[in-house]
């Protein structure tokens, strides 16, 4: 038995050392296959056989008509819809799962931006507890609890058994989770990696019994599948635990879990959390704000971010009677001024009926919108750490360093979304001077770990000429320097390059003001370094000086031997002629 | 004795007045400067009617500054050294002088170079030769075999010493550091300057200054300031010519011959003493190795280097077009002959051959 199942791995980690895929492979052609087992094998050898099968029609003398293979008929029998967790199942990299390692930090992370979303949202301050434990080779078992506002019993099955249920999709504010995927979409990592279901515990006040399941999905139908449940003796007054065994791998170094709980906890300050590592050593990052962030406000939609088919859309499902009214009602910036204008520009009657809007109407309205000078949305959407919360976390972060600063730039704007760009960096210190800068980048108050190269943040990073600050930096790269460089953007929403959340997509303003925040950092590097190298530059010519001096004293009383006091008088003068001078 | 005392004076009354100009500078709260030539060939000029490579007069001044505080503190303390070597009428080897460095404290040098480097400064500094600051080479001046007689004084009892440079069998007179006091007695006909201590023995061994009649010099490489007077000397007192033997190669003829013949780049300031300007060049030439079918070796990088750098920026070789097309001869051939190269027609070869008949037309050397 033991045997058997060493094999299995075995053979599972040949599979995931391939390169990950990032083609979606014909979904009806392969239904018939059995989905657990089915979902590992690494797309690679299908890849790698590809080229022959273009190959052949090539060969096929071109007079014969080659038989039908199928007809519209038969292929209909096997035509149906794929549900959303098929889907995800069969494409786990697009959420974060392609590698042993990548899949135990994101399975935390999923459940770490939940909790902490929940607490702030119920005007909690968050304590959060994260613990890994080792099963078995490349299996662990994670458990993350927090002390939020709890979840009623009805809704926990569907929370963690369905993927896309959520309750921030559809509205445009702050926050770390947007889609409803994460937590659910770990737990299925966990169901198909080691069958076992995920387990939550969780409740709503001290009054109220702590409620336990253990849920499976069943992927088919996008459904929970409820394995036990019951009522449990919980320690917590309220609050939530999630608990999944998972196959994945646990390492030390950049990209780890521990690095993304220490950053975690640097851009959360008003967070406490615990964790402890797989060997059962225990960290503590306590609380360092006592105040919860401001709490972002939800915004409708700015109307230079709206996209045709949304739009269309929305003219569909307004409550508003005439275009003036749904304009108004549905976007944010839009007085009755502004949208007569736009609907004069569209050469619409502002009267008109919304729901009756022809599509090529409806575009016209689209294209009208850019003529129209439109407010910037209202920022209080946003809710940026802070630079003096970011210079605290990041003496505790990195501490021993020799200069630490940070900057919160103004709210700015991109595509109609609000955002805000934060920055901060440490030198010196421990760090070590001969390798690239640390980067660490964060989104909405989580750091991203994988897809460096793809994300704004680096991009801006590489862009900025950081030699203008005294520092080396290599063509194409982040400056080499004792450094760690912070970068955080709040928005409402956050454009990410991929569903795992991993890069910020370039948009020209967000590149934009990245650098712009770097830049004064960089500036104020800058400032600080030459100070210390004219300091140092003192020290040295003092040293020199010291040195020196009295030999030629002695050189000149040996050749024209004159007096010790005359000696004394000729090093005094020299010394303090020297030491009134400039030059180095 | 006394001219001895007068120039030992001269010496001191030079550094003391540099002392003084400095501790002047130093009380009238200036930052005092040297000013040293610029020693390099970018700062020398060849005058064939003087013989040799003079200097311009390029002078560089180092101001007594943060950055160069520990540069002038030696330079000042190695004239102090000098100083209490002539007034002692001591001397003191350049690898002494260093070891003597080493009781300054934060001023020692931590390298022999670094000590000769300021001491090669100080010798420019006062436009004069080492010795006459009390410091000697410890390199050996070269070697004499052949028909002369030198006149030298017993250190002890101040006779005079008369030696005959026929009498060292297969052995040879050793040149001293200093040849100032020397006289010669010969009838030789010229002096034979050659490159290498292999070359000079087989001439020795076959006696081959009694069949030519005249003076052997073994140079071993670039020849001595000691080397250079001698030769300089002798050929001047009996009014005899100086004909070099070297290797066919840029090393032989830009570093060796140029400098017997005209003096150095580097302490240009004393080559009106210490240059052959009567020496012409007998072999090997670039013609040589095509004459005599000589075998050999490509021309290394360095070597083409040398070469280049002759033709380019130093004024001896610019001065005398034959040695330009002789060099660019040697370039296009890409390659070199050592002297020994002449054994593959018989070890003999040379001396039977070669050499008579390269010294029939003594008018064809190169200048």
């Amino acid at each position: 038995m033991a045997k058997l199942a060493a094999k299995k791995t075995t053979r599972r980690r040949e599979h995931e050392r391939k390169p990950a895929g990032k083609s979606v492979r014909p979904q009806a052609a392969r239904s018939q296959m059995k989905l657990f087992e089915e979902a590992a094998p690494a797309p690679a050898p299908e890849m790698a056989a590809r080229p022959v099968k273009q190959a052949k029609p090539a060969k096929v003398p071109k007079t014969a008509t080659p038989p039908r293979r199928e007809t519209a008929e038969s292929l209909a029998s096997r035509q149906r819809e794929i549900s959303v967790s098929e889907f995800f199942t069969k494409n786990r990299h697009l959420l974060g799962f392609d590698n042993p390692a990548k899949a135990l930090l994101t399975a935390i992370k999923e459940a770490v931006d939940n909790s902490l979303d929940a607490c702030e949202e119920a005007g909690i301050l968050p304590s959060l507890e994260v613990t890994i434990r080792e099963v078995s080779e490349e299996r662990y078992r994670i458990m993350v609890s927090d002390n939020g506002p709890g979840i009623v019993k009805q809704q926990i099955p569907k929370i963690f058994g369905t993927l896309l249920y959520g309750s921030k999709f559809h509205v445009l504010k702050q926050s770390r989770g947007q889609q409803g995927i994460g937590i659910s979409a770990a737990g299925m990592y966990s169901q198909l990696t080691t069958g076992k279901p995920v387990k939550i515990i969780s409740r709503t006040s001290k009054g109220k019994p702590a409620h336990v399941y253990e849920i499976q999905i069943d992927t088919r139908k996008n459904a929970p599948e409820v394995i036990t449940e019951g009522v449990v003796d919980w320690p917590h007054e309220h609050g939530t635990s999630v608990e999944m065994e998972l196959q994945a791998s646990y390492k030390k170094g950049r990209r780890s879990v521990d690095d993304y709980i220490a950053q975690t906890a640097l851009a959360n300050p008003h967070a406490e959390v615990v964790y402890t590592d797989p060997k059962g050593e225990e960290f503590r990052y306590p609380r360092l704000a006592q105040e919860l962030p401001r709490e972002p406000v939800a915004i409708k939609p700015h109307p230079y971010g709206v996209e045709l088919g949304v739009l269309m859309k929305m003219m569909k499902e307004t409550r508003s009677r005439n275009l003036r009214g749904a304009l108004q009602a549905d976007f944010s910036r839009v007085s009755g001024k502004v949208a007569d204008e736009i609907a004069g520009a569209a050469g619409l009657r502002a009267e008109a009926r919304p729901k009756s809007l022809t599509p090529g109407e409806v575009e016209r309205l689209f294209k009208a919108i850019p003529t129209i000078k439109i407010m910037s949305p209202p920022t209080n959407c946003l809710s940026p750490i802070g630079d003096v919360m970011i210079l605290e976390g990041l003496g505790k972060a990195v501490p021993g360093c020799d200069f630490y600063t940070a900057v919160t730039r103004t709210p700015a704007v991109y595509r109609g979304n609000p955002f805000q760009i934060e920055a901060g960096l440490a030198y010196g210190g421990p760090l070590p001077g001969d390798e690239l800068t640390d980067l660490w980048r964060f989104a909405n108050r989580v750091p991203l770990q994988y897809q460096q190269a793809a994300c704004a943040i680096t991009r801006s990073a590489i862009l900025n000429d950081w030699k203008n600050y005294g520092l080396q930096q290599a063509r194409g790269a982040v400056p080499t320097a004792p450094m760690v460089l912070f970068v955080h953007m709040a928005s409402a929403w956050v454009p990410f390059t991929s569903e795992s959340k991993e890069a910020i997509a370039s948009y020209p303003e967000i590149v934009k003001e990245i650098r712009l925040a770097l830049q004064e950092c960089g500036r104020r590097l800058g400032a600080w370094l030459r100070h210390r190298r004219r300091v140092e530059d003192a020290e040295k010519k003092r040293s020199y000086i010291e040195k020196y001096i009295p030999h030629i004293g002695i050189a000149l009383r040996e050749i024209l031997g004159f007096t010790a006091k005359e000696e004394v008088k000729v090093v005094e003068t020299l010394k303090d002629t020297l030491e009134r001078s400039r030059a180095i | 004795m006394k001219k001895e005392a007068a120039a030992a004076r001269h010496t001191v009354d030079k550094i003391k007045r540099q002392a003084v100009d400095v501790h002047g500078k130093i009380l009238k709260k200036q930052k005092p400067s040297l000013k040293f030539p610029l020693r390099s060939l970018s700062n020398v000029k060849y005058d064939p009617k003087h013989g040799y490579l003079e200097m311009r007069g390029r002078k560089k001044e180092r101001t007594l500054t943060v950055s160069t505080v520990k540069t002038f503190a030696q330079t000042l303390r190695m004239m102090a050294l000098s100083k209490e070597l002539v007034e002692q009428d001591d001397i003191a080897t350049k690898r002494e002088a260093y070891y003597v460095s080493k009781n300054w404290e934060e001023c020692r040098f931590l390298e022999q170079t670094e000590s000769d480097t300021v001491m090669d400064d100080v010798e420019a500094l006062f436009e004069v030769n080492r010795e006459q600051l009390g410091f000697i080479p410890e390199e050996k001046g070269g070697e004499v075999a052949g028909k002369l007689f030198i006149l030298d004084k017993d250190s002890d009892s101040g006779k005079t010493l008369r030696i005959d440079c026929t009498k060292f069998g297969s052995g040879a007179y050793s040149i001293p550091i200093s040849v100032e006091h020397l006289k010669f007695e010969t009838d030789a006909k010229f002096i034979l300057a050659i490159e290498t201590a292999g070359m000079f023995q087989r001439l020795v061994k076959h006696n081959y200054w009694k069949r030519a009649n005249c003076v052997l010099v073994s140079m071993g490489g670039v020849p001595t300031r000691a080397c250079r007077r001698f030769i300089r000397r002798l050929a001047d007192f009996k009014k005899i010519p100086v004909f070099v033997f070297v290797d066919g190669d840029p090393y032989g003829i830009s570093n060796i011959y140029r400098t017997l013949k005209v003096g150095s780049g580097n302490a240009a300031h004393l080559n009106e003493y210490f240059c052959v300007p009567q020496a012409t060049f007998l072999g090997i030439t670039p013609q040589d190795i095509v004459d005599y079918k000589l075998p050999t070796h490509p021309l290394k990088d360095v070597d083409i280097k040398r070469a280049r750098d002759a033709i380019k920026n130093d004024p001896f070789f610019q001065h005398h077009k034959k040695w330009v097309a002789a060099m660019e001869h040697l370039l296009k051939m890409g390659v070199r002959a050592e002297q020994q190269a002449l054994a593959k027609h018989g070890l003999n070869y040379v001396i039977d051959q070669y050499l008579p008949e390269k010294l029939a037309h003594p008018e064809r050397f190169l200048p």
